[in-house]
Order: structure tokens, then sequence, then C-alpha cells
């Protein structure tokens, strides 16, 4: 089915393959307990495509977007990124390779509290090759008012953005969104997701949002499924749903 | 990385707290580091400096008289660079307005001119005029004692006839920088002072004219000392020579050089402590607070930052709290080490002390305590690094809890829930716990050490003057005088008790070692000059052998029983044998003691004595000084109790005073200690704090939770406290011990008990400033946040 699914997918869109695994396993030691959190995963995702990954919790979605993030190592299998093979890179090709290329949104936002909005964005821009300005940044998440305040002076929705604002900041070809609603009210959630979806639009960066929130998936080109640590299904949606109508 | 430096700053402002007291270890650290070495560095230029320029002389000897010609033939013997022939003699002096005894040591100069050896550094006046008979140059410190200048008037009673003499000049000799009268420890400048004059008044006055009694050479570039000693003693041996000796046997500089000594070893055993002490204090502080970050080092690592970017990050954050350390430590060391010089002048006269700080010594302290500081901090920067940033996102896995065995014991029943929170809490890490227990003990263990110098020092003097040396007044005569003195003695005004010795200079000789001291002929029982055993127990003398100071027995390598050869450098000079009968204890000075009979029949001469221990009736001290100084023969009266005053000023000014610098660090380090294990016990706990105290519990009950666990931590921490300490105390103890005195290893329990209050009290000081600052805590905004 996976087969016949790629070829549906090459035939219907026909572009660049970004993120490919293949038989992709990761298990790790969780205090007493060994986790076997992903268990042989294929798939592919697409240039400027907006992907959901749906799941429960434990179903390995975190594991495999740290994987393809650079952030972790499988146990076995390959990872590859466009022609780089991410698999055995080395710790400094994995920096680079975040550095350069991918921006990350976490559930917690991850904010760092000793800096201000406008700072934590600084913070990534200041070591990337060819970023926007962090006020321009932070104005795309409409949060261009807010810039010299510090995290414990926004709320969640705001410290979300400052979070995406750091993320797109760089330009990086790739956006990976862990839970990035999960922490928040559906109001808010969902200018959030109005966020990501315009960066995806307007800048074509390649976004997979991470959820356990099915009706996210509406808003999004393909979503997969992930149960056990395995892919369950690929679906492609006829037509992306606005966020705003989006309702949970 | 602009912004990488914001929060660095941020960071800092935050801990600034335990920043600022960690910064306080390393400036102990690095303070007593550049007080040893500034000081020793000083006082050892300065002494090369003073010896080079005023001809300080490479061997002494004393003799009774010889021809001047004889010093021609000294002057052959190979490997002499310069003779310069004396007349040496003791006087008793009278200075206008001052009461008490005063000894002098008269040295002849050439007419008029400096001499060719241990020449004179002139402070004020002028060197005596050739030919003038009354002039007198003298020693500057004993100008200053009694606020002499040059025009001013002494009386010297020179062989029995008072002298009126005119000080030309105030002067310091490289001979006499620590000015200490023979049978002394600590200059006395009042009642001991040393005068030169010209040579020809000097000799007549004393029968020496066209003879020496002293004589100082001076050794030409690798010439073996030892060679020259010899040939000096044969030559000299017939005209009484008493044994020439090198710079190592001459007093002053070997005061001077003891205090050298003493000063490497603080040079070296403090700061290592201190800095040993700072980088156990930074890696257990360090380790935390990065692991409190974890989640921003992840994040930062997730955006791309290397592992060097991190490591330099936290490494900063150390670096600006190290040089802060450094920067405080430097400069109160400074400052301590230019207050040191004052009390150096006092003790040592050289011409000008430079006490300066030379930019080696701020490189080393610098390079220790950055050393100091990357041995305590690469391990937690290196745990920063090599964190894997998926690992720091996800929230630490659940500790892993089990019932200890105190839970599991007969006091199950009585542990309420919060003390069961401690104990799981301090037995989920015991790595953790047994590091603050630690790190408790060791600042414990910094002021057991500084207690018991302050304490040991009282003791040792105590035992000193209560126990050995219990008369009041020692007389020295100028020559071996016959036993019955004593009953002349014993009837002169107020006299309580007497007992006479005979002292003979000797070198004792063991294998290759050798050591020049003098063996005490005294009465079998001494009560006046007791001789303790180990037990601390006066003893007998046997009546034949020798009793050796334990320290000195230890130093030749010999043990009761075994035959010490004994050169005698007085009378007949011939070796003997003499079996070694027993060690003695005693915490100031070495020395060698026989029964008097004994020591008479080695020289082959009569119940000779020439000393006496005096114990007196205070009441009648002026008409006893009065009659003695009328006696023919006596030398000089030297006053017990103002030598223990002088000592006890010395330790105070000295050791006393380094060791309450000390205390005060090592209590500004035991509360550094205490603090930043209770302020890192909070951070680590605030979350379970605040749901405890949402789910119900009293503030106080919470609080408790915290402030049993510092205090548990502290209570474990004292007996390893009190042990550390005492192997602190040993150590230090053996470092110091030397020929001068001996700080006994005797702590006493105030010693314990002082260190274990301030402990205790850093304790209760943390424990209320972390629960002011529980009482503060938003409860639901702690909830609310992420772990």
């Amino acid at each position: 089915m996976a087969a016949d699914t790629a070829k549906r997918l090459d035939g219907s869109r026909n572009r660049e393959v970004v993120f490919e695994t293949r038989g992709l396993t990761k298990t790790y030691l969780m205090g007493e307990v060994e986790i076997h959190a992903l268990q042989g995963v294929d798939l592919e995702l697409y240039g400027g495509e907006l992907v959901v990954m749906l799941g429960a919790s434990g179903s390995g979605k975190s594991t495999l977007l740290n994987i393809m993030g650079g952030l972790d190592t499988a146990t076995s299998g390959t990872v590859r990124y466009r022609d780089q093979d991410l698999t055995n890179a080395s710790d400094k090709a994995l920096t680079l390779f975040r550095r350069d290329h991918v921006g990350f949104v976490f559930q917690f936002y991850n904010l760092i509290a000793s800096l201000t909005a406008r700072e934590n964005v600084a913070i990534v821009t200041e070591i990337s090759r060819d970023p926007m300005p962090p006020e321009e940044a932070l104005a795309l998440v409409g949060l261009k008012e807010r810039l010299d305040h510090f995290p414990a002076q926004l709320s969640g929705g705001e410290q979300q953005r400052v979070a995406i604002a750091r993320a797109i900041a760089k330009q990086p070809a790739v956006l990976l969104c862990d839970e990035p609603t999960g922490a928040l009210d559906s109001k808010t959630g969902i200018r959030v997701l109005e966020a990501l979806e315009h960066i995806n639009e307007t800048m074509d960066t390649t976004v997979a949002i991470i959820t356990h929130n099915e009706v996210i998936g509406e808003m999004a080109d393909r979503v997969i499924r992930l149960r056990d640590g395995r892919v369950e299904d690929i679906h492609e949606n006829e037509k992306r749903r606005p966020p705003g109508e989006l309702r949970w | 990385m602009r912004t990488l430096n914001r929060k660095l700053l941020r960071d800092l402002a935050t801990l600034k707290g335990q920043a600022a007291a960690i910064a306080l270890v390393i400036a102990s650290g690095v303070m007593t580091l550049v007080i040893a070495v500034t000081t020793l560095d000083a006082l050892s230029l300065t002494q090369q400096r003073f010896y080079e320029d005023f001809h300080f002389a490479d061997v002494f000897a004393d003799l009774k008289r010889a021809p001047e010609g004889v010093a021609g033939r000294l002057h052959e013997i190979p490997g002499v660079n310069q003779v310069e022939t004396r007349v040496k003699a003791s006087v008793r002096l009278e200075v206008p307005g001052f009461d008490d005894p005063v000894r002098g040591l008269l040295l002849s100069i050439p007419e008029g001119r400096e001499p060719l050896l241990n020449r004179l550094y002139l402070r004020e006046g002028r060197l005596p005029e050739p030919g003038r008979a009354d002039e007198v140059v003298i020693s500057d410190a004993f100008a200053e004692a009694h606020g002499l200048r040059a025009g001013d008037r002494i009386e010297a009673i020179i062989r029995g006839r008072l002298t009126t003499l005119r000080v030309s000049g105030t002067v310091l000799s490289p001979e006499h920088v620590y000015q200490i009268a023979p049978t002394d420890l600590l200059p006395d400048y009042q009642r001991y002072g040393i005068l030169w004059m010209n040579r020809r008044v000097l000799a007549s006055a004393y029968g020496m004219e066209g003879a020496f009694n002293n004589v100082t050479v001076s050794l030409q570039a690798g010439a073996s000392e030892a060679e020259v000693i010899d040939h000096l003693d044969r030559i000299l041996a017939r005209y009484g020579g008493i044994g020439a000796h090198g710079r190592e046997d001459q007093h002053s500089h070997r005061f001077l050089d003891e205090e050298l000594k003493q000063l490497r070893a603080q040079a070296v055993i403090l700061p290592t402590i201190f800095l040993l002490v700072s980088a156990f204090l930074l890696n257990v502080v360090m380790s935390r607070i990065i692991r409190n970050q974890r989640e921003q080092v992840a994040v930062l690592k997730a955006f791309g930052y290397g592992n060097l970017d991190i490591a330099l990050h936290y490494g900063m954050l150390t670096g600006w709290i190290v040089l802060l350390g450094i920067a405080l430590g430097i400069g109160f060391g400074a400052w301590a080490a230019s207050g040191l010089a004052g009390i150096y002048t006092e003790y040592f006269r050289f011409p000008e002390m430079g006490f300066r700080l030379q930019g080696w010594v701020v490189l080393l302290a610098f390079a220790v305590a950055a050393g100091a500081a990357m041995l305590g901090t690469l391990r937690a920067v290196w745990g920063a690094v090599r964190l894997p940033p998926a690992e720091g996102m996800r929230p630490e896995p659940p500790a892993r809890f089990r019932r200890g065995w105190l839970e599991r014991s007969v006091l199950r029943n009585w542990l309420d829930q919060p003390a069961r929170i401690i104990l799981r809490n301090l037995s989920r890490h015991p790595l953790k716990s047994s590091l603050s227990v630690l790190g408790i003990a060791l600042s414990l263990g910094l002021l057991v050490m500084g207690a018991y110098q302050l304490n040991a020092v009282d003791h040792m003097l105590d035992t000193q003057y209560r126990k050995v040396m219990r008369m009041d007044l020692h007389l020295t005569f100028s020559d071996p005088t016959p036993a019955r003195v004593h009953s002349e003695l014993r009837h002169q005004p107020g006299v309580l008790a007497v007992e006479t010795y005979r002292s003979v200079p000797v070198r004792l000789l063991a294998g290759h070692r050798e050591y020049r001291t003098a063996i005490l002929g005294m009465d079998e029982q001494p009560y006046l000059r007791q001789l303790l055993d180990g037990r601390q127990l006066p003893q007998r003398l046997p009546p034949e052998g020798l009793l050796l100071t334990d320290y000195l027995a230890r130093d030749l390598g010999l043990r009761v029983g075994d035959e010490v050869r004994v050169d005698i450098l007085e009378g007949h000079r011939r070796t003997v044998t003499v079996p070694l009968a027993g060690l003695v204890d005693e915490p100031l000075g070495v020395g060698a003691y026989m029964q008097r009979p004994a020591l008479n029949r080695l020289m082959r001469e009569g119940p000779a004595v020439t000393g006496a221990w005096l114990m007196i009736d205070a009441a009648q001290e002026r008409a006893l000084f009065a009659s003695l100084w009328d006696l023919p023969g006596v030398a000089s009266i030297g006053m017990i109790s103002e030598a223990e005053r002088n000592i006890r000023e010395y330790m105070g000014d000295t050791i006393l005073m380094f060791a309450l610098v000390f205390v005060l660090l090592a209590t500004s380090i035991a509360f550094a200690v205490v603090y930043n294990n209770a302020r890192i016990a909070f951070a680590e706990r605030s979350r379970e704090l605040a749901t405890l105290q949402v789910l119900g519990y009293s503030r106080g009950e919470v609080s408790w939770i915290l402030v049993g666990e510092i205090l548990l931590l502290t209570l474990v921490a004292l007996p390893f406290g009190w042990l550390i300490g005492t192997g602190f105390a040993w150590a230090l103890n053996q470092a110091f011990s030397m020929d001068m005195f001996r700080v006994p290893l005797v702590i006493t329990p105030g010693a314990y008990g002082f260190a274990t209050a301030v402990v205790l009290t850093a304790s209760v000081a943390a424990a209320v400033l972390v629960v002011r600052r529980l009482h503060r805590l938003d409860k639901v905004a702690v909830l609310k946040a992420v772990e």
C-alpha cells in the first residue's frame, strides 16, 4: 500500500522529496523502562507541503520529528534530508544541518526566560546565514507591539508565536512543530495555526505539525497517522481547510 | 553572539547571591596565595639584596684570643676570599630612664671606616671618627626602642668600668637582620642592643691589642664551605676556637631562613586547601546550575548552536565568577601583604622592604585559580555539551524511589510524610547528597584548622611558660664559674630559689647529619627548668647519657639507646660518644640535656657552671637587679616574663593574625557552601513544594521539608568535618614544625565547638533566607511552568 501511495503522490504533485526515512527504529530507556518509540518507519516529506502527523500519546510522532530534525539519532534505519544522509552524521554535521535548514516549534515554547521576545529571536538570527530581522519575524506572527517583553510578560499564545517567529526568522526550508497548540486554548491555537499556514504559503516552507488533534489534519496537504511506532495510514486531503474554519 | 552574552549577564544577575559566594571562596584562596607569595618574594629578595650589597660573610668563628698575624694564615686557606678579624664582647648597658637590665653586644669596626664584610647601612649620623674612644654606632631597632638619636649618650659597663658612650649614628647590619640575644627566641629591642666601635679602643678595653676573638670570612665562588670550616677549626683550635660555622648556624640568618621556610609552607598548603575547596564548590554548584538549564541548552542546540558555543557560554559564566574572585583575591591579598610588611619590618631589620605586587604573582594567582576553576567546572560544562538536544527537551525521567533502611527500621512509625520526603530526596541522589555533605564537611574542616591555630599557639605557650620555663630570671656568666656561686645567689635580696647549670657549645653528629647546639648540664630533677616527657610530666635526668628534644632526635635520625657523637666546641676540643638516654617534649626551641656532674666530667673540669635560673619575689626586683649587676662575672640578666610577653606578641602579630584572617575566610566559605546548597535545593524542589502548598500543607510544614533537608545534611556533615579538620591541622602541623617552635597537635573541644557553631549558624541563616524565598514563591506560576 505504501508503494501505491508514493506513486499516486508522485503522479499528482511531482515535487521534490525533502525527507526520506527507511526502516527507522528508535529504542530508549526512560527510567527503568525500555521504550520502543519507532518500529520501522518509511515515509517521505515533500518540498513546500504542509503535513500533519496524527497519533496518540506514545505513538512515536515526537521521536520521529526529533530524528528528522537532527535532534536525536535513530537506533537503526536511514533518514535523508535532500541528498544529505543524516543517519550517521556527526554531531557537528547535525548542528550545521539544524542551523541552516530547520526551524523548531515546541509544545511548551521553550523560550529563554532571561531574554526578551526580540532577543529570543535574535539568538537564532545571529547564527543564521540569511535571516530576516527579528522584528520582521515577530511582525509576521502579529507581535510587533510586544518586541521588548520578557516571556513572563506574554500570554501562552503570544509565547508560542514568539517561538514560531524564532523558528521562521532564519527562513528555514523546513519547519518542524511538535504539538504547537497543545498548551493553548482553541482560539489561541487557531491563531498559531494561521501563522504556520501563512509561513507555508508565503515562504514555501515545508511544514510538519505533530498533533493528537484530528481536526488539525484538515488544514494539511497530507495527514500521516502513526500508531505504536509505525505509519498506520497516509491520507491526502483534496482541499486544505483554512485554520480559521477549524473548531475543536 | 551578542544575545547569548546578554543571556549570560542576566543569568549572572539572577545568580548573584550564589555567584558572589563562590567568588568569595575563590578570592579567599587567591588571597592566601598572594599574601604568602608576595611576602615570601619580598622577604627573600630583600634578604638577597642586603646580603650582596653589604657583603654578608659566609663563615663565622669565635675564639678566645689569637694574634692578628694568624689572619694571614686564614687568608691562605683555599677557597677563602676575604677575612675580617674583629673584637667582640658582651656588655651591660644602662640607658637613661630605663630600669630593666639591658644586654649589649660590642663589635669592632676598622678605625672610622666600613668593615670589608658585614658592612653597615647607616640609617642616621656617621661612623665613629678614627681615634675617637667614646663614639659608637648602635643598631637602629635599639635606638628606636629607646628613642636614641645621634648625639645621645648611653652608659656601658666595660670590664667593670662604667663608660659613657656617645651615639654617632644608627645602623643596620646583614649580620643582625633579626636582632636577638644569644639565649632568646625573639627580639627584645629594649633589653638587647648591638653596638659598633673603633677596634683600637675596644681591643685595649678587653686586652685584645694586636689580637682578635672573632673572625668572619667570605668564600670564593664554588669553594667548599665544609672544607674551609675544617681548615679554620684546625688553625683556630689552639687559640680557643669554639668551631666555625656557616650561615645556616648564624643566628639572624637562621631565624630569617625559618621564617622563609614557614612562608613557603604557607604559600603551598593554605592556598591549596582553599582552592581545592573552591574547585569542589564550583563543581557542585555549576553542575547543578547547568542541570537546571538543561532545557535551554537543548533549545540552543536545536537551533544550531554548536557544542563549542555552549561550552563557551557556560565556561564564561564560570569565568566571570572566577575572574571576580581572582580580582578580589589579588586586591585584598595585596592589601593584606602590604599590611604584613609593617609587621615584618618590625621583626626583620632591612634598609627597605620592597613589598610590591609583582606581575608574576598576579599571573600565578590567575593561573592557579583558573586551573582550580577549570578542574571544578569542566565536568559540569561537559555534561551540558554532551546532552543530546532531544533528551534535554524530554522531562527528566521520574526519579527512582525506594524505601531506605531508615524507613524500614524502627523509626518507621515516627516518620511523617514531610520527613519521608526529606529522606527520600536525599537517598534518591546519593552522590549529590554526599557531595553536599562533603562540601559542608570541608568548610567545617577549614574552620577547625583555623580554630586549632588560635588555640594551639596558646596551648604551646602555656606549656612553655607554665611547665617548662618556671623561673623568673635567667643569668649567664661571662666565664665558667665555680658551682658555689649557687649559695651566693641564694642570699641575694628577694631570691626564693636558685638552680645553676653548665652550658657547653657542641656539635651533635649522627651519620651525615649534624646540629650545633649547647648541652645544658642541670640538676638531677630540675624544678625551675623542667624537662617534660611524652606525657607532659617532668622527668629526671639519668646519671649518665644525654636527653634530646624529640624533634631534634627525629631530625638527626636518632633513637633512644643510640650512641651520639658529640663534638665539644669549648676548652679542650674533642669528640666523645654519649648514649641517648631519653627524649624531651618541648614546644619551643630544641636542646640537649645532661646531669651537670656528668657534663663536668665530660669537660674534664670541676663543678663549674655558666648560668643560673632564679625564682624571685617580684616586690624586691629592683633591689635584686642592682645587687646582681654588682656581682662580677654576670654577663646577662634575662627576664622570662618579658620573653613570654614578646613571644606572645610576636605570635599574635604573625601566626594568630593569619589564623584570624583564615577563620574569617573559612567562615565565609562555610556560609557560601551551605547557602549554595540551600538555594539549589530550593530551585530543584520549588515545584514540588508549591504543589504541597496547593494541596493544603501549611507554609511551616512545607518550609520544614527544605529546612529539615539543610539541617540533616549539616548534621551528617559534622563528624566528617571534625575528621577532615583534624587532618588539615595535622598537615599544617607537619609543615610548620621547625627548630624555633612546634605547635602541638592539640585540638581542644573548644576548637571543634567553635567550628561547629559557625557551621550551624551558617545553616540556620541559609535556611532562613530560603524559607523567606519560599514564602514569596508564586505557587500558581510555578505549577504552570514546565520543568
